[in-house]
């Protein structure tokens, strides 16, 4: 056993508004620099839909991630003998036009133009080229539009539903969506690691963080084609490839993310998971079925005496091993199983955990009859005449995950390599949460509807609380809980402090002559 | 005077620059050596220049070299006119190679807007030496032959003798303007590699080859650093 530990996330999908405060926290933090303006290391995107880069998860246009190869893995578009042979040209690569092209406006032509008989306009012009251009596509181009033909319609997770399941998606009245924020996911087998030529990316031992040394990057690109969620980008100015920090610095000052830390939605959290590298490979090369499994079977349980003891063996600090403890991460994806990676059958080990979203599954496509429940409510509140567009009877609540507005395969296509049993299993939870909260504040419920749909689930009303509180009411230091060690020690993930030990004041601004051996 | 200067102080100067440059750039300026790629701008053209391009100029660049390194292997080679031939015209389908990729590069360059766009002075420069240099290589591959076998005889011992700190140019001085030209120009991009994106050459990856799939950097000896008796021994970290 290799115990690590891994700073890993939890974003709550049921939770997220889709406000991109996340993006553009990031952004001007980090991205917003010339070469940069197309990058958002943090992206919102609209579920259905094709995302950003457009139709990245298809990768039989991206080539990205793992693919099996017998019993072991290889890289789909990159590694040795493939990025060697395609360094002259990757034909793998996307281009710019994939993302889209950065874009300003002159604003000065509105103010300076001289008297005419026309309003002076702004003309939108291209931040490579400086010169005028028509607009395309920006960032979140497809927001919102579910059922669009060019976006909805394209998205790559639609590949194995059945005509009519997609038609039931789509039809106008009954249309949902949801947003998908993503980061890279800081991957425990990750390819963009795997596929650097120049060995310039690298995990960092201490908390896995994913980064590219920029003095070590040559450009050849080779990252961009291999990490199937397009979360490393190419500098077209500087030359270097760029990806998310997850905001070390931040994190070694003990300062949560920025895009979590803005988090309007609070959907956000972050916290520390010991798990067993010895496991990578097994987990890495399972079969698409098995390889959620194997996954979260890595992940370490960090009361288990046998765990503390081989973590500390290991050198992971105790401040580390509580903060495992207290992990919200570790409650969200091992204790409730309550969270999924977002496609696990990329293989890259993803460490950002997705709470799949209940509520396009639950709202129902059945005809029901709401009368009853219409008048309980007030005179506005209910004028509400279509009966079958949101099943608001409480009755049926439970049983409306199998026959779902949003196909379970949908689900199941993003965040269990099409394994159905595994989201509903978390959607049902969540359901029985919702049912044993409602019971307690509004009663409605039939007690015994709620013990059934609790014991059907493995919760206890006590951890259906304890899931509810840290969905719904968690403070900060709940959702962020970053092992403390690293504030004191950050200097030391940047120079040895043992260098400047015995130096007095602010240092010796110059070394000394040599004296003795 | 001028001859001394282009084909014995040029020469020194040319290696000098180029090597401190080099060392200077990579281990100071680390950031800017990037093969400083515009496929993510355009991709389409590139291929029609870029690899072809690439991979003629490595043929005929290690060509040189080995004929430069191992004259006598060479001539012995050449010995049966068979051989000669094939060396010959491989060398040349090489560098119309060459051609044909540096002239869709260029074209590239100057039509593609997005391309001008992360273009520098510097960028045009080399490519318009680069140009010269393989259009005076073709040159001389069809109008002084065969190429092959005076190099080494003839030219490779100069180098040789610029190598040994003894120069003999008697020979160099008689060549005909074109090969004077280009053996300026050769030099002349040795000398300038550190001031261009032709630093990148130094920086072929492969050491890929060898090394295992993942990397993970520990910034403290992990193991060690629980031990009080370790915790300050000077290992620095491996990533700055
Ligand atoms: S998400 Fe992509 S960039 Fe991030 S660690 Fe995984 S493979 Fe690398
Ligand atoms: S800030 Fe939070 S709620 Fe808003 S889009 Fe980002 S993840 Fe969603």
């Amino acid at each position: 056993m290799d115990v690590r530990s891994q700073i890993s996330m939890v974003f709550h999908l049921d939770k997220c508004i889709g406000c991109h405060t996340c993006s553009i926290a990031c952004k001007n933090i980090w991205t917003d620099r010339k070469g940069a303006e197309y990058m958002w290391w943090n992206n919102v995107e609209t579920k259905p839909g094709t995302g950003y880069p457009s139709k990245w998860e298809n990768q039989d246009i991206y080539k990205g991630g793992w693919e099996k190869d017998g019993d072991g893995i290889q890289l789909k578009g990159a590694g040795k003998a493939k990025g060697l042979g395609n360094i002259f040209h990757n034909p793998h690569l996307p281009v710019i036009d994939d993302y889209y092209e950065p874009f300003t406006y002159k604003y000065l032509n509105l103010i300076e133009s001289p008297a005419g008989d026309d309003q002076p306009t702004a003309r939108p012009i291209s931040m490579i080229t400086g010169e005028p251009m028509d607009i395309k596509m920006g960032p979140n181009w497809d927001d919102d539009l579910s059922g669009s033909p060019d976006y909805a319609r394209n998205d790559p997770n639609l590949e194995n539903l059945t005509p009519a399941e997609r038609d039931a998606m789509f039809d106008l009245e009954r249309m949902a969506f949801f947003y998908l924020p993503r980061i890279c996911n800081h991957c425990l087998n990750p390819a963009c690691v795997a596929s650097c030529p120049s060995g310039a990316i690298y995990k960092r031992g201490e908390d896995g963080i994913v980064l590219i040394n920029q003095s070590v990057c040559r450009g050849w690109r080779m990252c961009v084609t291999a990490c199937p969620y397009k979360k490393a980008y190419y500098n077209w100015s500087t030359g270097k490839s760029e990806k998310c920090i997850l905001c070390y610095p931040r994190i070694e000052a003990g300062h949560a993310p920025a895009c979590m830390h803005s988090c309007v939605g609070r959907i956000r959290y972050l916290g520390v998971l010991l798990y067993d590298a010895d496991q990578i490979e097994r987990a890495a090369s399972a079969d698409d079925t098995e390889v959620v499994g194997r996954q979260m079977d890595m992940i370490l349980d960090p009361f288990d005496p046998d765990v503390i003891a081989a973590a500390k063996a290991n050198g992971v600090a105790d401040s580390t091993i509580d903060a495992a403890q207290k992990s919200p991460v570790f409650r969200f994806v091992k204790t409730w199983k309550l969270a999924l990676p977002l496609h696990p059958e990329f293989r890259t080990l993803p460490m950002l955990f997705y709470v799949p979203p209940l509520l396009p599954v639950m709202a129902s496509v059945k005809s029901v009859d709401n009368s009853t429940q219409a008048e309980k409510m007030n005179e506005t509140a209910k004028y509400w005449p279509d009966n079958w567009l949101y099943d608001t009877t409480t009755k049926s609540m439970f049983g409306t995950i199998d026959d779902a507005r949003f196909p379970l395969q949908y689900m199941a296509n993003l965040f269990s390599a099409g394994d159905t049993k595994e989201v509903a299993d978390r959607l049902k939870k969540l359901m029985a949460v919702r049912l044993h909260r409602r019971q307690v504040t509004v009663g409605d419920v039939q007690p015994e509807a709620v013990a059934a749909a609790l014991e059907s689930t493995d919760l206890t009303p006590q951890t259906a609380d304890d899931i509810y509180y840290l969905t719904s009411l968690a403070k900060f230091d709940d959702r962020f809980v970053i092992p403390a060690a690293h504030r004191e020690q950050a200097i030391e993930l940047m120079e040895f402090a043992g260098d400047v030990k015995g130096n007095t004041g602010f240092g010796f601004k110059a070394g000394t002559a040599k004296r003795g051996p | 005077m001028l001859n001394l200067f282009l084909f014995v102080g040029l020469p020194y100067m040319a290696f000098i620059v180029c090597t401190v440059g080099i060392v200077y750039r990579y281990r100071r300026k680390g950031f800017t050596v990037s093969s400083l790629s515009s496929q993510f701008l355009e991709g389409k053209e590139l291929f029609w220049g870029s690899v072809p391009f690439h991979i003629g100029i490595l043929v005929v660049f290690f060509g040189h070299l080995t004929t430069f390194l191992v004259p006598r292997a060479t001539l012995a080679w050449n010995s049966i006119p068979v051989r000669l031939l094939i060396l010959e015209v491989t060398a040349f389908t090489f560098g119309l190679t060459v051609l044909i990729g540096l002239a869709a590069l260029m074209y590239r360059r100057f039509t593609t807007p997005r391309v001008r766009a992360v273009t520098t002075g510097m960028d045009i420069v080399l490519e318009g030496l680069l140009l010269a240099q393989v259009v005076f290589g073709l040159w001389i591959a069809l109008g002084y032959r065969w190429g092959a076998s005076w190099f080494a005889s003839d030219l490779s011992p100069y180098l040789w003798s610029l190598v040994k700190l003894s120069p003999e140019t008697t020979a160099v001085f008689a060549l005909p303007w074109v090969i004077k030209a280009h053996i300026v120009g050769a030099f002349t991009i040795v000398l300038i590699i550190p001031f261009t994106r032709l630093i990148h050459f130094f920086v072929a990856p492969l050491n890929y080859i060898a090394r295992p799939y993942q990397q993970v950097i520990w910034n403290w000896d992990r193991r060690a650093i629980r031990d009080p008796g370790t915790a300050w021994s000077p290992t620095q970290p491996r990533n700055n």
